[in-house]
């Protein structure tokens, strides 16, 4: 396992976070030294041992299928950078 | 009883309203007069001084009718992690922009139904993210403590609720909200010399917090005694339909429970949290602690909990890979900033490389490396199989004690910009914090005594999950032996 500039600039691209070239050089040794000391976790038998997702024992509960609120599209858009006629605006996305 | 207003505990401020020695406005126009003059300290991201008096004199109505709520009255600071109506909310991030709620967190709407009156919105490490407060897009936080051999010297006061333990410490409201995902409540209250409270998961609702790290975040409270940390704490718990893994169980009476005494409890002393390195007078203070207990009529068991060496490992898998998903909303269109691009991506990865800063960055990428094609098993599954061993070592533990005792954090406050150029001690920092936040357990920093640079140092009490009580009675005990006194100078200065 080894964190180049290369791997930085790809995970980069998954979290849709833009790097510079400065940007890469002062990631990839960071981000390998984090990952090469969380190999010490391989050390660990974990042989048939369940993941535990979360400490939570509750099942999860149904609720009725109802409309419980609505008609607040004002404040669901109060925040938007961009709006038009009761719509997010986005960048064109289709040429 | 102290006659000033700024250093009251909550149990004696709310003896004073009803018995109209002060009124609620004089109490909060006394916290606010101490948030104005402390400014230099960053503690407060947005001050909310006006919407306070106005609260403070419906507040002094309802004790004038004799319709006093549990809380009435009583200043306190909101971490800025939590959504409040019409009040800017940023997570001390530059991503959130002006971002203004319009709705209110549960937890936050629980403590205005008690009757407390939010001062301002406190600042913390950007996403929570951090271990002391300097990784905030609005400056760093300055603990109001001062270490006696370098006075000059700015100390972080932990994190990631940082402006929230600030502020109790230095009088600017009463008690505060933190939130804890890998210690945020604890390590801060260690290292601001006052109580900081973590529930078990799922005892408070998380609706309406900033999310980090779901499966781990959980609000928290801080105060300037163990009671009021009780008191908060019950304001804020209960059962909440809008999140999931909000546990449907009644909320004990937690502050009339912790008063009685600790005689045949069994207090668990784990061998593995002698970690190399750690100062000698932390480890004096842990078995002065320790002693006291027993002192108090408690017995004392050696235990064990084999996996705590993997514990902060495994926290920086789990903890990056749930952030890289819950942070994947910020994508510049709902909400928040936008920084244009020639295209839709182009526009997510300039608004996301302009507003999130280094250390929030850093975990997205560490997360979404964790969880991409081909590392998943290797790292993500692997964190949560060593998850379930830590988890299942407390419980084995929990067969022969009923509170576990630790220090809180492995060293006192440091310099503001100490270890900022090493993540990887900056993350060694939640040592003692991390394993019990991965299993879900209850947990409580105490001060316990000053190191010898005059700084503050927290004991840790850990309880069985849904046994607060436990946890708070051997605090409470704790608290009543050590005695702690101590105040920063700034406090002693506005007294």
């Amino acid at each position: 396992m080894s964190i180049d500039k290369s791997t930085v600039a790809k995970i980069a691209s998954l979290a849709r976070i833009k790097v510079t070239e400065d940007d890469l050089n002062y990631y990839a040794p960071q981000l390998q030294n984090i990952l090469a000391w969380a190999e010490q976790l391989q050390e660990v038998d974990t042989n048939g041992v369940e993941p535990l997702a979360n400490v939570s024992e509750i099942a999860l509960t149904l609720r009725e299928d109802r409309i419980t609120d609505g008609a607040i599209a004002n404040d669901v858009l109060a925040n938007a950078p961009e709006t038009v006629e009761g719509f997010y605006v986005v960048t064109k996305i289709v040429e | 009883m102290s006659n000033n207003l700024i250093s009251l505990t909550i149990t004696e401020a709310l003896d004073g309203l009803k018995s109209k020695k002060f009124s609620a406005t004089e109490l909060v126009d006394a916290n606010i007069k101490q948030m104005e003059s402390n400014r230099d300290l960053n503690a407060f991201i947005t001050e909310t001084a006006d919407s306070a008096r106005a609260q403070a004199k419906d507040s002094d109505a309802r004790i004038a009718r004799g319709e006093m709520r549990p809380l009435e009255g009583i200043p306190i600071a909101m971490k800025d992690l939590f959504c409040t109506k019409g009040v800017k909310t940023t997570a001390a991030s530059n991503i959130l922009g002006n971002f203004v709620p319009p709705y209110e967190s549960t937890v936050s709407q629980k403590l205005i139904d008690a009757g407390t009156i939010s001062i301002g919105k406190t600042n913390l490490d950007e996403f929570a993210m951090g271990g002391s407060n300097t990784t905030s897009f609005y400056g760093p936080v300055v603990n109001p403590w001062k270490n006696k051999n370098h006075p000059d010297k700015k100390l972080v006061p932990g994190g990631s609720s940082g402006g929230s333990a600030a502020a109790v410490a230095a009088g600017m409201g009463m008690a505060a909200t933190g939130t804890d995902t890998g210690g945020s409540t604890r390590q801060p209250g260690s290292f601001c010399g006052i109580v900081g409270v973590k529930p078990t998961y799922g005892r408070c609702s998380r609706w309406g917090i900033i999310a980090f790290a779901s499966s781990l975040d959980q609000a928290g409270a801080f105060a300037r005694s163990v009671e009021d940390s009780a008191l908060m704490l019950a304001a804020m718990s209960g059962h909440d339909a809008k999140d999931s893994t909000s546990a449907r169980k009644d909320v004990p009476d937690f502050a009339a429970l912790l008063k009685q005494d600790i005689k045949g409890l069994r207090i668990g002393i784990p061998k593995e949290y002698r970690v190399e390195g750690m100062p000698q007078e932390i480890i004096d203070i842990w078995d002065k602690g320790a002693a006291m207990l027993k002192d108090a009529g408690a017995t004392i068991v050696d235990i064990s909990l084999p996996h705590t060496k993997y514990a902060v490992p495994t926290y920086y898998i789990v903890a990056p890979a749930e952030a890289s998903s819950n942070l994947a909303r910020y994508d510049g269109v709902r909400y928040g900033l936008r920084t244009e691009g020639k295209d839709l991506q182009e526009t997510y990865e300039l608004t996301r490389a302009q507003g999130f800063g280094a250390e929030v960055k850093r975990r997205i990428m560490i997360g979404t490396y964790c969880l991409s094609a081909g590392y998943y098993d290797a790292y993500y599954t692997k964190a949560q199989k060593i998850r379930r061993l830590i988890s299942s070592d407390f419980a084995a533990a929990f067969e022969k004690c009923d509170a576990i005792l630790t220090p809180t954090a492995p060293s006192a406050a440091f310099a503001i910009g100490e270890n900022s150029d090493d993540p990887i001690k900056m993350y060694l920092g939640d040592v003692f914090t991390i394993p019990a936040s991965l299993a879900g357990l209850p947990g409580i920093s105490v001060p316990a005594g000053l190191d010898q640079d005059g700084l503050p140092l927290g004991l840790q009490i850990i309880g069985r999950a849904w046994d607060e009580v436990t946890m708070f009675r051997t605090a409470h005990a704790l608290e009543r032996a050590v005695a702690f006194s101590a105040i920063p100078e700034l406090m002693k200065n506005a007294a």
